[in-house]
């Protein structure tokens, strides 16, 4: 990349953009420069604003306050015509494209006037074999779009906004969904496009590409930028430092002595899906009495690991043990019925029936033990009384068990999930195992509070917590044992306090890790 | 057998075929645009009767036979507007609006016929449209009666025909349609409006469906009677799938129903008829329908985004 000399056109202005969601603030008064030829990297954990913020600056949503100005002029709110025609093009994270159409039809949708009796190809098929050479994107123009790889797909969202003569293209985490060939592919198109004098805002969450594309590096936490960087003076471990934070406010926790091994993983492996690395030889004891933290960046093998805990999934190689017992048939409800409790990634997804009340929700788990159904036949007095007892132990804010839990704000739906898991629905002394998968993401302050010192009682009570957060200030300030996380491979685990966030931004970044251990599984 | 070789070759069968096709072409196409736009329109069968009372009534009151047709085309895009605010903008379940909207529309006919005929007993008649006299075609033998005899309402189907496959695959405005119907995400991010062009397709679809109806009162026969659509609504949404959303195939299927609707008519009158029960011979273009329509419909594309309301800037 060429740097863009200092005095280049500032072609985007965002000015204090603000916008909430609910109890959420997803943007916080952000401000950014985007100057010509120039690519900037929009950095940030999931939840951490990027998204939105996109979204804005198109005109999909409209912000609470701010202003958004594109070659001086600024934009009006919600209007993607606007936008459009100022020359943004956005690459959408989920393809916006028609797949009844053809490649051609779906770059000319919208670009000619509803009314006029035919659709003029021949021009639109020359100015798209054009840009098509101009930027190396390749893909047949009258190929059902339903047809095309998501590789494919994406040349696509690209040249639609080439085609509107776009002078800033967003691309929001265009490379979540390519091969590493496809990515590369990418970058290249990028660097023409700067060459011919567009400016483009990159947004991801993979170090490495930010490193390897982006010019200026703007990295946003929990809605508010917390650093510009210019990536040619900094390095993965710092960026991984700013984008998961530095400060603390976090519960303190008293070291205790680990107990008896509750789960054991022993080199295990577990497929690749797509782009996402499954496990590779992980290694790993859950001790009772203690939080085992997981750190890095999300799609690094995190969900592999959660679902092979929650009974979601088996390795394809290596042993998983429960109390020194091997493991060889799992599901969730054997799972569930060994005392592992869980607290799911997606709590409005996995987490909760939307529609259901808090009852049904509350019993979700475990409708099918003695203390909620007999012979087949529910016992709703019961399990109104146990929804009773998580909303009055667990500070659930509500109207009533029977109100739907969509209703709820998710501090208090998290809560909810909580109780749940805590109670072990059946039996009385609690779980044995708690799998934590990203627990306070996108919670507020107070609730963040709250479930992080209900973790703590969990483990002083002898629970074995598997705390899985790309938030390291949670890590660092919950885990007895830290390991992390990247490509799916885990690093060895480091006590409490041994590590500074730095350090773990460096293996969060892949640093550190012998190549060996990512070799074939026949060494087990 | 030769009952139906027979009846396959006389002209008054084929001329048949078209007359019974007509209505259910009108309404399929309509019911075709609001589909391909996203968009399950189950008011049709109350649409086509609140058009077939409409036209009729126009007509009756003193509108020439097209005023009666532009009546019932404007009365039908009223319910197709009513159906749109609720489904679009609203993003209300399809299913529960559409069956709403027939049952208003139908109660709504005939709300409005005891207002306006309290004291008739027996509805009266109007002067239908007559079969145009196509120079030279109409004489030819057999074709000519065939094919060539046809009131200009029934050409007008197979024009409405040409023209809804016209606009949707080779305007600007029918890919837009399309391409709203399979991801509106795809039309917004386009810059086009996804509520605009659903809340027109639905409203210009009704008044299809409406002169449909009015081809019943003002074509076939020539007067209302409230049974009169008696299902044809319902034909029509089949039809659709039956020609896999295109309007070519659907025009396919439509004149298919109608065949074997003829069909069962006439043989019911002959030997064949006198030994079989007559409930068999109604039914029997419905059996044959089910049965094309499974056998024809299983590689069909559906509209990604069909009965899935948009909500701009929702998370």
């Amino acid at each position: 990349m060429t740097a863009p000399k200092p005095e280049a056109e500032i072609v985007l202005r965002l000015d204090r953009i603000s916008k909430r969601f609910g109890a959420l603030l997803a943007n916080d008064a952000v401000s950014l420069d985007l100057k010509k030829g120039e690519v900037i990297a929009l950095l940030g954990e999931n939840g951490a604003g990027k998204t939105t913020l996109m979204n804005i600056l198109f005109g999909h949503y409209v912000a609470d306050a701010g202003e958004v100005q594109v070659f001086g002029q600024s934009l009006p709110p919600g209007n993607p015509r606007a936008a459009l025609a100022a020359g943004v093009g956005m690459v959408h994270q989920h393809f916006t494209l028609a797949g009844n159409l053809t490649v051609l039809d779906n770059i000319a949708l919208g670009t000619e006037s509803l009314w006029s009796r035919g659709l003029g190809r021949a021009a639109a098929r020359a100015k798209v074999a054009k840009l098509s050479v101009d930027f190396g994107l390749a893909v047949h123009p009258d190929a059902k779009v339903g047809k095309l790889s998501v590789g494919e797909r994406q040349r696509v969202e690209i040249l639609k906004a080439l085609y509107r003569d776009a002078r800033i293209l967003i691309l929001d985490e265009p490379t979540a969904v390519l091969t590493p060939q496809e990515a590369d592919a990418l970058f290249a198109t990028l660097r023409k496009a700067t060459a011919l004098g567009l400016s483009v805002i990159f947004i991801s969450h993979k170090l490495h590409e930010v490193m390897a594309i982006a010019d200026r590096c703007i990295v946003l936490r929990h809605g508010r930028v917390v650093g510009t960087v210019d990536t040619h003076t900094t390095d993965k471990g710092q960026l991984a430092t700013l984008m998961v934070g530095g400060e603390l406010s976090l519960p303190r926790a008293e070291p205790r002595a680990p107990g008896a091994v509750r789960m054991r993983f022993d080199q295990v492996f577990t497929p690749d899906r797509g782009a996402t690395p499954g496990l590779k030889a992980v290694t790993l004891a859950l001790h009772a009495g203690q939080i085992t933290g997981l750190a890095g960046v999300s799609g690094n093998g995190q969900a592999a690991l959660a679902e092979l805990v929650a009974g979601l999934a088996l390795p394809s190689s290596g042993r998983l043990s429960l109390n020194d017992v091997p493991i060889d048939t799992w599901s969730p409800r054997l799972a569930l019925a060994k005392g592992v409790a869980r607290i799911p990634e997606d709590r409005h997804h996995q987490g909760t029936i939307a529609d259901f009340d808090l009852t049904e929700n509350a019993v979700l788990e475990a409708y099918r033990s003695r203390r909620f159904s007999r012979r087949g036949w529910m016992n709703w007095r019961a399990a109104k009384s146990f929804a009773e007892e998580i909303i009055a132990g667990y500070d659930v804010r509500c109207p009533g068990p029977g109100v739907r839990i969509r209703l709820l704000s998710g501090g208090n739906m998290q809560k909810l999930i909580l109780g749940r898991a805590m109670s072990g629905g059946s039996s009385s002394d609690g779980p044995e195992i708690i799998l934590a998968n990203q627990p306070v993401r996108g919670l507020d302050v107070g609730a963040i509070a709250y479930v992080q010192s209900q973790l703590l009682a969990a483990r002083d009570r002898g629970a074995a917590v598997l705390l899985i957060s790309e938030d390291l200030d949670e890590i660092m300030g919950l885990s007895d044992v830290i390991h992390v996380i990247s490509q799916g491979r885990l690093s060895p685990g480091f006590g409490r306090g041994t590590m500074t966030a730095a350090e773990l931004g460096l293996w969060m970044a892949g640093q550190n890790f012998a190549h060996d251990q990512s070799e074939a599984p026949n060494a087990a | 057998m030769t009952e139906i070789i027979d009846i396959l070759i006389s002209a008054s069968f084929w001329a048949a075929v078209i007359r019974i096709a007509s209505p259910l072409i009108f309404a399929t196409m309509g019911e075709l645009i609001c589909e391909r736009a996203g968009v399950l329109n189950l008011g049709i069968e109350g649409i086509m009767v609140i058009g077939a009372f409409a036209g009729w009534m126009g007509v009756y009151q003193g509108l020439p036979l097209w005023g009666g047709v532009a009546t019932a085309m404007c009365a039908g895009m009223l319910f197709g507007l009513l159906q749109s605010i609720l489904t679009v903008p609203f993003g209300l379940s399809q299913h529960v609006v559409g069956l709403g909207v027939t049952l208003l529309a139908t109660s709504s006919a005939s709300f409005t016929y005891r207002l306006m005929l309290p004291e008739v007993t027996s509805p009266p008649k109007i002067e239908p449209f007559q079969p145009l006299d196509i120079p030279v075609l109409s004489d030819l033998p057999w074709l000519g009666e065939a094919i060539f005899q046809q009131t200009a309402l029934t050409w007008a189907a197979f024009a409405v025909a040409g023209l809804t496959a016209w606009v949707l695959f080779r305007t600007p405005l029918g890919l837009a349609v399309r391409a709203v119907g399979e991801n509106p995400a795809a039309v917004e991010a386009q810059g086009l409006s996804v509520t605009g062009l659903r809340m027109g397709a639905v409203i210009v679809g009704s008044g299809l469906m409406a002169v449909g109806g009015a081809f019943l009162t003002l074509s076939a026969f020539s007067s209302f009677f409230f049974e009169m659509v008696n299902g044809r609504g319902w034909i029509c949404v089949a039809l659709v799938v039956f020609g896999a959303w295109k309007p070519g195939k659907a025009v396919l299927g439509a004149l298919l129903f109608a065949g074997f609707d003829a069909l069962q008519i006439r043989l019911q009158q002959t030997p064949i008829g006198t030994h079989l029960p007559y409930q068999l011979f109604l039914a029997a273009p419905y059996l044959l329908s089910i049965l094309a329509l499974i056998l024809m419909s299983r590689r069909a594309e559906v509209p990604a985004a069909l009965m899935t309301p948009y909500n701009k800037g929702e998370r």
